[in-house]
């Protein structure tokens, strides 16, 4: 219990020192201030992916109902952040580069993402025995997660990029932030993935929930 | 070992002469997959017209052709295993490596054949530089083999799916845009004239791109097998 009500005191201290603090980026301005939201939004949508994947591996191996069940909540929430990244990104994008959507390498890659999600629970919808729609799903979340990699070293390389390089690691790989603004990226991004995992075991736990109400009434 | 590889290897053949063998008395994907080809490439050229395109352009158009005809016949294969029942007895004959690689093949003589007789038309109706094919061809068929290797696997899981058309286009394009967009790249690059050599680049990931795909659908091909 305790660390949820410091988890709030915390999230809520991150957010008010995130606007009362100068601007991170001096020449974009005011609207930079969206960076401290939009990054750990995208890091945890392809941290959920990557644990949806996990799962399913695990499901192929062990065949356990709850590593299903796992790997769809992780993609569910997965989905939820890639989204409000988009969103985020979006909007800050139209401030910044003058339109909603420009297909930056990062877009098209955060789009891909979307649209593997998505597919991933068009087949799901699609297969009606439990254990074929599990089977498959995990299939399909590895082979998607395959293509990941390209994503992301090989089509920016491709693409020309909008997005800074040298906005959170320079060339020489060293971070290239200032103190303040520094330590109040990483809290929030400490504080985000916290509260990931929290929404993460809630579903879980709902999960397990209406496994054993199943189970009652058969 | 080696036994055993010449037999993967004997069964690979047979799943694959089955296919093409039942392919030629119905011709069933064939048609459809290059009347799709045809039907794309003469509203593409009729609507964008014909001559004066950039290479950018002409680049596109031609992968869009590609996979929309591949789209519509490359599930065929296992589709039709389903739907007749012999899903079953092919599970108790062959081993899952030799019906993946089989079916691979398959479908990739199937959009090769298809490909031979479009990527001629695709000249003659949009007027591209047809003056640096070697590096073309070679773009070509790493292509129609990351295209085959990335939705084989696909084709095999939507067969067990109750919607299998729309489902096929669906799972499979997320996995081929990383493809398309290298392709388009490399082929915009050979329509400006630019050589093998200076595409090395484009190729490599072309070339990673199948051996990827191709590796994980044969680790992951027996769990959809089995289902």
């Amino acid at each position: 219990m305790w660390w949820k009500i410091l988890l709030f005191i915390a999230m809520s201290a991150m957010i008010v020192i995130s606007f009362m603090t100068p601007a991170p980026q001096k020449m974009i301005g005011e609207s930079s201030r969206i960076f401290y939201y939009h990054i750990p939004q995208a890091w945890l949508g392809v941290l959920a992916f990557l644990m949806s994947m996990v799962y399913s591996i695990k499901y192929l191996m062990n065949r356990r109902q709850a590593d299903d069940d796992s790997a769809v909540n992780a993609a569910r929430l997965g989905f939820v952040f890639i989204v409000l990244a988009t969103v985020t990104g979006s909007i800050f994008a139209k401030v910044t580069w003058g339109s909603f959507w420009n297909w930056d390498p990062r877009e098209t890659s955060v789009f891909i993402l979307l649209l593997i999600y998505g597919a991933y629970f068009a087949l799901r919808g699609a297969l009606d025995v439990e254990e074929k729609r599990a089977a498959l799903g995990a299939v399909y979340s590895i082979f998607a997660f395959v293509t990941v990699p390209f994503l992301i070293f090989v089509v920016p390389r491709m693409v020309p990029s909008l997005h800074p390089e040298d906005s959170i690691v320079n060339s020489e790989m060293k971070f290239s932030m200032g103190p303040i603004v520094r330590m109040i990226f990483f809290s929030s991004l400490a504080l985000f993935t916290v509260l990931y995992f929290w929404m993460f075991n809630l579903a879980q736990r709902v999960q397990r929930m209406v496994r054993v109400q199943m189970e009652l009434e058969d | 070992m080696p036994n055993r590889s010449a037999g993967l290897a004997n069964k690979t053949l047979a799943v694959y002469v089955k296919d093409l063998r039942l392919e030629l008395r119905t011709r069933y994907a064939l048609n459809a997959i290059l009347m799709f080809g045809v039907t794309t490439l003469a509203v593409v050229s009729f609507a964008v017209g014909q001559t004066g395109l950039s290479p950018k352009l002409l680049a596109a158009l031609y992968w869009v052709i590609m996979f929309f005809s591949a789209m519509s016949g490359l599930s065929q294969g296992f589709v039709r295993e389903e739907e007749t029942g012999t899903a079953l007895a092919l599970k108790l004959t062959a081993d899952p490596t030799a019906v993946y690689l089989g079916k691979l093949f398959f479908n990739f003589s199937l959009l090769s054949t298809m490909t031979i007789i479009i990527t001629p038309l695709f000249f003659v109706f949009t007027d591209a530089p047809n003056d640096n094919l070697a590096p073309f061809v070679l773009i070509l068929i790493l292509g129609v083999i990351g295209l085959c290797g990335a939705t084989t696997l696909i084709a095999a899981i939507i067969a067990k799916a109750a919607v299998k058309g729309a489902l096929f286009a669906v799972l499979s394009f997320p996995l081929l845009l990383t493809l398309l967009i290298g392709l388009i790249s490399a082929s915009q690059k050979v329509f400006d004239g630019q050589t093998i050599m200076e595409i090395g680049t484009d190729l490599q990931f072309l070339v990673a791109y199948a051996v990827i795909m191709i590796t994980g659908s044969i680790l992951l091909f027996k769990f959809v097998w089995q289902e």
